[in-house]
């Protein structure tokens, strides 16, 4: 293992040890001091666009501003998170977030779990002295699952970038420029049409309500969701993900950074392939085959006539002419319960699965 | 085996880290996203990639070096570098000389396995086979990483073995980010098979030991077995001949996902009993005398096993839909009705009894993996877990070369059936698809069947792109909309797995590998014809 050199920084008044390479904000956090970030995703470069992660670091006589997402911290640096100055100038830069945001958050999907609305609230700021009619609106797409409303886009660019880093496939990136500036695919192009794999990576990342589930639109606000932790259930890779649950449905799965073994990343498939769960097809109640044709039965008759006659073919014929498929897709449990099943309830070894293809 | 012990060697946060990364017979960006996406940190980072495919995928287009090898010549690739290794002296002599054996047998059969012989064979220029042979071990940390583009041939465990002699000839194992890594395919196919299959008891141990027999008895209380008992393909064949009775089939499907429908089909035909236990009216639960209603996994507790041997919860968020019940309670109640009383109060108490009874999970229990999961081996219950195998030592000692000479698939292309036909899977659907097909922002991506063709043969045959046309081979044919590109080489044509109503396993032989009993669901003859 090769060591890392440590230095020593002062933050908030506590003198600490950190990594030699690491940025300010990683320093702070490191001893629970919170900065407050809008564009930052740990999977992600630093990019220190919003502005909002300002710290004031001593300089000699005079104190500067800087952006402690992207600054690394150095030997000796004496850094204040809460200075009046920092807190000051914090505020400025929301109300100058808040100039071109509608302020619509009664209705907004991410009301509840938009970090814009919490540091609003957290820094006091009801107007702004800034504030225009925000541009843009939702952009219209077919794609079901992924809805973007470029009004309240505040230009963090976690979409464009987690799109361009993580995944690779460079699909939305930055339009226009000034005022103008927005997200979006090239020449406004359908998603189905981009190299968009609708992965809703961009809807992960995005800290307010431009980028939200469109199936979760409508469907209940975010502190009436149960968060359920759970492993998903397609490819072997494990990842871990939340399904969110209002009632006893499934509303949308959502991930978070940090998670074993996906860091907070879902696929397609992880983050929007769940509608099979309320599928109208799933089977509800057992069914028994008369005369070439489903009917269906009870627990009790569907189970019964299952035991009859495994029990009857075992004693006709013997254990060995009859055989259990278990499946990679059941639970562990499941699996060493279909195997008893085959070994001890029916005596035979032969039980698979089609683990091998 | 190679080395004694069938898993990944690393994990999957390694990946970045990685110098080398020997990419062969998987597409991880579309079967396995979040792993291409870590891959793609590495490439990032600057990880070189050597890229083994007959399709150009998105990591072909990213490497360093591509080989578009020929479906079925994967040996001849790899004993290829195996001789070039030697040749010019790469080899890591201490490492052979202190963890292997069968050095001097293999370097032996590998002298004549030039590269200019197995360009022949596998389409690839000879010059490419030196230099990723060259550049694979020499390289800091290299990793190999194959999924069912080996596996899934006649001859998968050779390939998988051949894979493995590359690793102990240049003591590319053992140590973080540099390994052999299979990534595998569903969610839990590493943890069904640790506890589910004919001829081990759960945990890998044998059904013919009697020691681990006894303990088994004991636990269970009734008599058990010795003889390994039969494979699903075993299964299959002696239903054809009518020698098995009955089947109780659990979330499975293998109407649709075992190879030769018309075959799997015949055969339970001949079954006098059928039950499916499924979460949709799948193809082989209309065959069935009775259907039982599961739960899906939002509705129950249990653990899957990841790729990378990592025992993780699955948690209940809703009720069971309907009437539905999840598997393990259907199940056990079967049991009981049947007289062998299982009665437990949740899955908890399951996996307490697997960690009781498998020595490698002893350490592993719900409280121990709430928040992260542990990777097996585990052997008690303060044991960390294990993050990659093999440091130090193989399970079987000394890791072993083995000499495989290269075998023909069981069925080639000929003069009728010219074309060489290969499957896979798709980003945007998975398996059989009776999950995917019924999610809308899925199916908005792709919701039919595909033939990738090649331009060359597309022009030969007079077909366009996005025409919809008839493939057939010696089993059967379906119709499947053409996509014509340079994606696959010339002679090949690649069809995805997903679609009942084009079921490639219609196509596909029922040849198996003589060790696993996989199925070679990426080889077979083929034609293409207009409609």
């Amino acid at each position: 293992m090769v060591m890392v050199p440590k230095i020593k920084v002062n933050i908030d008044g506590k003198t600490i040890e950190v990594d030699k390479g690491k940025t300010i904000l990683q320093a702070a956090n490191s001893i629970g001091i919170r900065i407050p970030t809008l564009c930052h995703d740990p999977r992600l470069d630093p990019f220190a666009a919003c502005r909002v992660c300002m710290v004031e670091v001593e300089r000699g006589k005079s104190n500067t501003l800087i952006t402690s997402c992207n600054t690394e911290a150095a030997d000796g640096m004496v850094i204040r998170t809460d200075s009046e100055k920092v807190l000051k100038t914090r505020k400025m830069v929301l109300e100058l977030i808040l100039s071109d945001h509608p302020r619509d958050c009664m209705t907004c999907e991410r009301c509840g779990s938009c970090k814009l609305q919490d540091y609003a609230y957290q820094y006091g700021v009801r107007e702004s002295r800034f504030f225009e009619k925000p541009d843009g609106g939702i952009i219209e797409d077919e794609n079901p699952v992924i809805q973007h409303d470029t009004s309240k886009c505040i230009l963090c660019g976690r979409c464009v970038r987690i799109c361009a880093e993580v995944q690779q496939d460079y699909a939305i990136d930055f339009k226009n420029r000034g005022f103008e500036t927005e997200t979006g695919t090239p020449f406004g192009k359908p998603r189905r049409d981009t190299t968009c794999v609708l992965c809703g990576q961009c809807v992960s990342t995005c800290p307010v309500g431009s980028l939200v589930e469109k199936q979760a639109v409508g469907m209940g606000r975010e502190w009436e969701f149960k968060e359920v932790k759970t492993t998903c259930a397609y490819c072997g890779v494990g990842c871990t993900m939340y399904l969110n649950v209002k009632g006893n449905r499934v509303v949308k799965v959502t991930s978070k950074t940090g998670s074993i073994p996906n860091d907070g990343n879902l696929c397609v498939k992880g983050r929007f392939g769940f509608d099979f769960i309320h599928h109208p097809d799933r089977l509800k109640q057992p069914l028994i085959k008369k005369n070439g044709k489903f009917e269906e039965a009870t627990w009790d008759e569907a189970l019964g006539l299952v035991a009859a006659k495994l029990s009857e073919i075992k004693a006709k014929y013997g254990p060995d002419y009859i055989g259990v498929m278990s499946s990679s897709r059941c639970t562990n449990e499941e699996n060493y319960l279909a195997m008893k099943f085959a070994r001890a309830t029916i005596g035979t070894n032969n039980v698979d699965q089609c683990a091998r293809t | 085996m190679s080395f004694g012990s069938g898993a990944m060697t690393n994990s999957i946060s390694e990946i970045k880290d990685c110098k080398l990364i020997f990419l062969i017979g998987g597409n991880p960006t579309e079967a396995h996203p979040i792993v291409g996406l870590e891959m793609k940190k590495a490439l990032r980072k600057g990880c070189t990639f050597i890229v083994a495919d007959p399709r150009k995928i998105w990591f072909a287009q990213h490497a360093k070096l591509y080989l578009p090898v020929k479906p079925g010549a994967d040996n001849w690739l790899l004993n290829a570098m195996a001789h070039v290794i030697i040749a010019e002296g790469l080899e890591n002599k201490e490492f052979i000389k202190t963890r292997t054996e069968g050095y001097e047998e293999l370097r032996e059969f590998v002298k004549d396995i030039t590269p200019e012989k197995a360009s022949e064979f596998t389409g690839i220029p000879a010059e490419d086979i030196r230099q990723a042979a060259r550049l694979y071990a020499t390289s800091e940390k290299s990793a190999i990483y194959y999924t069912l583009g080996i596996t899934e041939h006649t001859c998968g465990t050779d390939n998988v073995r051949t894979i493995a002699n590359l690793a102990l000839l240049t003591g590319h194992i053992g140590k973080p980010s540099t390994g052999v890594n299979p990534i595998r395919g569903q969610n839990n196919v590493q943890g069904a098979t640790d506890v589910c299959i004919p001829n081990k008891m759960p945990g890998y141990q044998d059904v013919t030991d009697n020691a681990v027999m006894e303990k088994f008895e004991k636990a269970w209380g009734v008599k058990l077995s010795r003889t390994p008992g039969a494979t699903a393909p075993t299964m299959f064949e002696r239903m054809s001949k009518n020698q098995f009775k009955a089947l109780y089939v659990i979330g499975e499907d293998p109407v649709l996902s075992e190879p030769n429908q018309d075959y799997t089909i015949k055969g339970i035909k001949n079954l006098e009993f059928l039950v499916v236990q499924d979460i949709f009216m799948s193809e082989t639960a209309k065959c069935a005398d009775v259907v039982l209603p599961a739960a899906s996994f939002a509705e129950k507790d249990g653990t899957f096993t990841n790729t990378e041997r990592r025992v993780q919860r699955v948690r209940k968020a809703i009720n069971p839909v309907g009437n539905s019940k999840p598997d393990w309670q259907i199940t056990s109640e079967l049991s009981t009705r049947m007289g062998y009383k299982m009665d437990y109060p949740s899955p908890k108490e399951v996996y307490d009894e697997i960690a009781s009874l498998a020595p490698i999970f002893a350490g592993i229990n719900y409280a121990r993996i709430e928040s992260n999961g542990i990777q097996w081996p585990c052997p008690d219950t303060k044991h960390p877990g294990t993050k990659f195998l093999h440091e130090g030592k193989f399970p079987r000692g000394l890791g072993k070369f083995f000499v495989l000479p290269y075998r023909a698939p069981a069925e080639s292309p000929d003069k009728e059936y010219p074309l060489l036909l290969t499957t896979g899977r798709t980003l945007y659907h998975y398996n059989a698809g009776t999950m995917t097909r019924r999610s809308v922002g899925i199916i908005h991506k792709t919701n039919d069947c595909f033939v990738e063709v090649h331009e060359a043969d597309a022009k030969e045959l007079g077909i366009f792109d996005g025409e919809t046309v008839k493939i057939s081979s010696r089993r059967g044919s379906i119709t499947a909309r053409a996509e014509v590109s340079d994606k696959v080489k010339k002679g090949i044509i690649w069809i995805p797995m997903h679609f009942a109503e084009s079921a490639v396993n219609k196509l596909t032989k029922d040849a198996y590998d003589n060790i696993t009993q996989t199925a070679e669901y990426k080889v077979c003859g083929a034609k293409i014809e207009k409609i």
